[in-house]
């Protein structure tokens, strides 16, 4: 074989992962003069799945709704997290998120209004108040492109469409990450003190979610590889609303929003049916709970004809809604032929978020190797077993500059760059080939779209222990026959050969859903396993932490770290903190 | 509807390259991309398309199908029942391989367009009337179509003097936006080239996201530009106080 080259890239920072986290984070660790930083993206600039978060950016602001504060988002994220979050980065979170929306807001986004010329703020299912800041129903698309700007005039290098094959451990810190340029195949050393992952989910291990090509879990695997501790990756959240028909669009998402104009849910005999399920928070209960309360439905014979709910929002008037969810309006009428001004529409739970993710430090998000970061969806610990909506938004502003924030000061302490080890890279140059080498090699879309269907199949929306199991062994099965991937045709721009690794990826991530989805024996949040039906008080003190040593994945449990008292009396007054203000009650 | 499509998929990189027929079942409801994916799944695994979401909210899958720029994943393969459909890459960008061209042009080009300058800390007090105005342009998606369709840019060599219809929608965003204390004019005149754009909105009619480019982009900005250099009173002025044929002489001159 002929001798392999690479270019080296020297950084002191580099951010993979040009989502809201990652540009974030790169902004704030452009912000010491001298630095230099970079960031790096498989897909172009903007287009991140950030781009496809419809409905809002949570935050305490109280425009429409005053009592609203930090402690009533605090309660309500906990709440629903089913309380298996750790309680510190749910505190950040919600004291923080309010400053990170009117940074962007400097930065030239620019919100739907209230009268009194505020940002206007939308409700959303399991938020005690109106919290939701929004454009129309692209919200995701505002803080992606607003952050996109922001980040090409700090002076960070950006590297566009960049395979990441190895994150570089030396030491016992981080060193580089290992790579190629999808456009031609040539291959890259980012030598970096400090990298922060922002490299989002893996949704895209369902077959139907709401996630684009890209969450394939790719930062999470390379963490995971080189020693990093993932937690909760039994949680999954499945979003109540996708689409359901035409077959091309199963699992495009159908943004909560519409349920926060409005929207009512209904069954085949057009009965209102989530009164059986949450009578109090009806449409705008958490997405767990009206997810698995379609999935029941239709269960039960009461779906719509191709297996899903109806949800109707025509009574807002087509004004209303081309007016404030005028994707919505565009997306089924090009893709469904059906004017949702007009008439009701199919929707069905969607796979849409992963809960689960790389172990970090609240303050920092130091993961436990040192000198790497995590923020986003790729990291753990915010959403507990079920993330509200709204939440991931501020989640990517708030974490992802707290992740610059601590890869910038790392650097400041840390040592120079670590000499490349040239063996290290040449196996894993011959690793990265080796899949053009491989005579009638296996097709990695197949095992990609048998991944699917077993992790469908197995661990989706309805879990039970036997299943999982089955399950488990398909897992183990499809992972033997995957090392056997091959492909054809050039190192130019070839999608065949991404697909390899993004699917490598994704099997060890599923792995480690199985996994610890059978250790947990309860139901909670996301996770419902048949033969655990119930809640238990004793599952509610424990994380499952996982482990991987390049063989096996080991499993741990870590206590769930105890809220001080000032935070744990939130949750004695019967209910939300401002509704306990607004009644006249007492708040420390 | 027929039992089955063809496609002639343009497959080749910057060496040259030529259209592939392709065979591909029908779905109800199939989009041109859905078609490319089933071709990549069990054709040609190789074949390079860009995409992301699936749902016309990224702007990644910009191509042109039977010679007309559109998204990919909004085009319905129904909409050309009983024809053949051509998919070739955007003509404006370098090819790089098969439908995916290097749109890197575009990020530089961003880089040249002062930020917001906020005349006030946030939060901004700004009614929904004043923000409609702007909020049309940040619906655009970068898809980049209209850079792709625009003659300037497309048949008249025209990166070096236009900057194109995005980046006229990005700085009309900042231009108009009710905080914004800078000012883009000399840009938009000099470097941005505004008047380069006669008017055709070919733009407007590929926008995807409906986004009116030339009538609440771009003529407002040829506007500001000519209030600011072709101002017929400063004109007037100018002659009075003696330069009377300086625009002439100008003309003679080059």
């Amino acid at each position: 074989m002929a001798q392999e080259s690479y270019e080296t890239l020297d950084y002191d920072i580099i951010v993979i992962g040009a989502g809201g986290s990652g540009l974030r984070a790169a902004v704030e660790a452009s912000q010491v003069p001298g630095l230099k930083v970079a960031v790096i993206t498989k897909s172009l600039l903007g287009k991140a799945h950030t781009v496809m978060a419809e409905g809002g950016v949570a935050a305490s602001f109280g425009n429409l709704d005053a009592p609203d504060g930090w402690q009533t988002h605090f309660y309500d994220t906990m709440r629903s997290g089913h309380f298996i979050n750790n309680y510190r980065m749910a505190e950040i979170f919600a004291k923080e998120a309010p400053e990170r929306v009117l940074e962007l807001e400097t930065w030239g986004a620019v919100f739907d209004r209230t009268k009194e010329g505020r940002i206007m703020q939308r409700p959303f299912g399991a938020h005690t108040f109106r919290r939701l800041c929004h454009i129309g129903d692209h919200t995701g698309l505002e803080l992606i492109r607003t952050m996109q700007y922001k980040a090409l005039h700090s002076g960070i290098d950006v590297f566009q469409e960049v395979t990441m094959t190895k994150l570089l451990v030396k030491d016992g810190r981080v060193a580089g990450a290992f790579g190629y340029f999808r456009e031609d195949g040539r291959f890259v050393l980012f030598r970096a003190r400090a990298i922060v992952l922002a490299t989002g989910g893996w949704g895209k291990i369902f077959k139907v979610t709401s996630n684009s090509w890209e969450s394939t879990g790719d930062g999470a695997a390379l963490a995971f590889r080189a020693g990093a501790d993932m937690m909760d990756m039994e949680m999954v959240q499945f979003h109540p609303t996708g689409m359901v028909w035409p077959p091309g669009v199963r699992g495009i998402l159908v943004t909560e929003g519409v349920r926060g104009e409005g929207g009512l849910l209904r069954n085949s005999e057009g009965e209102r049916f989530m009164k059986t399920y949450d009578p109090e928070r009806m449409e705008l209960s958490s997405r767990d709970v009206v997810a698995r309360s379609i999935f029941k439905e239709v269960q039960a014979g009461r779906g719509s004809p191709h297996g899903g709910a109806w949800l109707d929002i025509s009574h807002k008037g087509p004004e209303y809604v081309k007016a404030k969810l005028p994707g919505m309006y565009e997306q089924f009428l090009t893709l469904a032929d059906l004017d949702i001004t007009k008439e009701p529409f199919e929707v069905a739970p969607t796979c849409h978020y992963t809960m689960g993710g790389l172990r970090v430090d609240p303050e920092t998000c130091a993961t436990n190797i040192p000198g790497l970061f995590a923020a986003g969806e790729v990291a753990c610990g915010l959403h507990g077993a079920n993330r509200l909506g709204g939440n991931s938004l501020s989640d990517l502003l708030v974490f992802g500059r707290r992740a610059g924030l601590g890869a910038r000061e790392y650097v400041s302490g840390a040592p120079d760059f670590a000499p490349a080890d040239q063996a290290e890279l040449e196996a894993e140059m011959d690793r990265v080939l080796e899949p053009f080498r491989r005579e009638n090699g296996v097709n990695p879309y197949h095992v990609h779209e048998k991944l699917q269907e077993i992790m469908t199949n197995h661990a989706g929306i309805m879990r039970s222990g036997p299943v999982l199991e089955e399950g488990l062994n398909q897992l183990l099965e499809l992972k033997e026959e995957a090392r056997n991937m091959g492909i054809n045709g050039s190192r130019i721009y070839n999608p065949g050969w991404h697909a390899v690794f993004d699917v490598e990826n994704m099997l060890l991530l599923c792995e480690g859903i199985i996994r610890s989805a059978l250790e947990r024996k309860e139901s909670r949040g996301a996770h419902w396993r048949t033969d655990y039906p119930d809640e238990l008080p004793e599952w509610q003190t424990i994380n499952f932490v996982e482990s991987y040593d390049g063989e096996a994945i080991r499993i741990r449990t870590e206590a769930v770290n105890e809220m001080p008292e000032h935070l744990a009396k939130l949750f004695t007054y019967g209910k939300a903190p401002g509704l306990v203000q607004q009644s006249g009650g007492k708040e420390s | 509807m027929s039992e089955e499509f063809t496609l002639r998929v343009w497959r080749g990189d910057k060496t040259g390259g030529e259209e592939v027929e392709y065979h591909v079942p029908a779905e109800t409801g199939m989009v041109v991309l859905d078609a490319l994916h089933h071709i990549q799944h069990n054709d040609a695994p190789d074949l390079a398309v860009r995409w992301n979401c699936k749902a016309a909210h990224c702007g990644s899958c910009g191509a042109e199908v039977n010679g007309q720029p559109k998204l990919l994943c909004k085009t319905r393969m129904d909409d050309y029942a009983g024809e053949t459909i051509s998919v070739k890459p955007m003509q404006t960008f370098p090819i790089i391989k098969d439908l995916v061209t290097d749109v890197s042009w575009n990020y530089q080009v961003a880089k040249e367009i002062p930020m917001l300058e906020p005349t006030g800390p946030a939060p901004f007090n700004m009614q929904q009337i004043d923000a409609d105005r702007v909020q049309e342009f940040h619906r655009c998606i970068e898809c980049f179509l209209c850079q792709d369709t625009c003659h300037v840019l497309r048949n008249h060599e025209g990166q070096r003097q236009y900057f194109g219809p995005r980046f006229m929608i990005k700085i009309a965003e900042f231009e108009m936006h009710p905080m914004d204390g800078a000012d883009r004019v000399p840009l938009l005149a000099h470097e941005a080239g505004v008047n380069m754009c006669n008017v055709t909105k070919c733009c407007t009619e590929v926008c995807p996201q409906h986004i009116r480019i030339t009538d609440n982009a771009i003529i407002p900005l040829k506007e500001r530009v000519a209030d600011r250099y072709y101002d017929p009173v400063k004109i007037l002025l100018r002659r009075l106080s003696g330069k009377k044929n300086a625009a002439t002489n100008t003309h003679t001159v080059s």
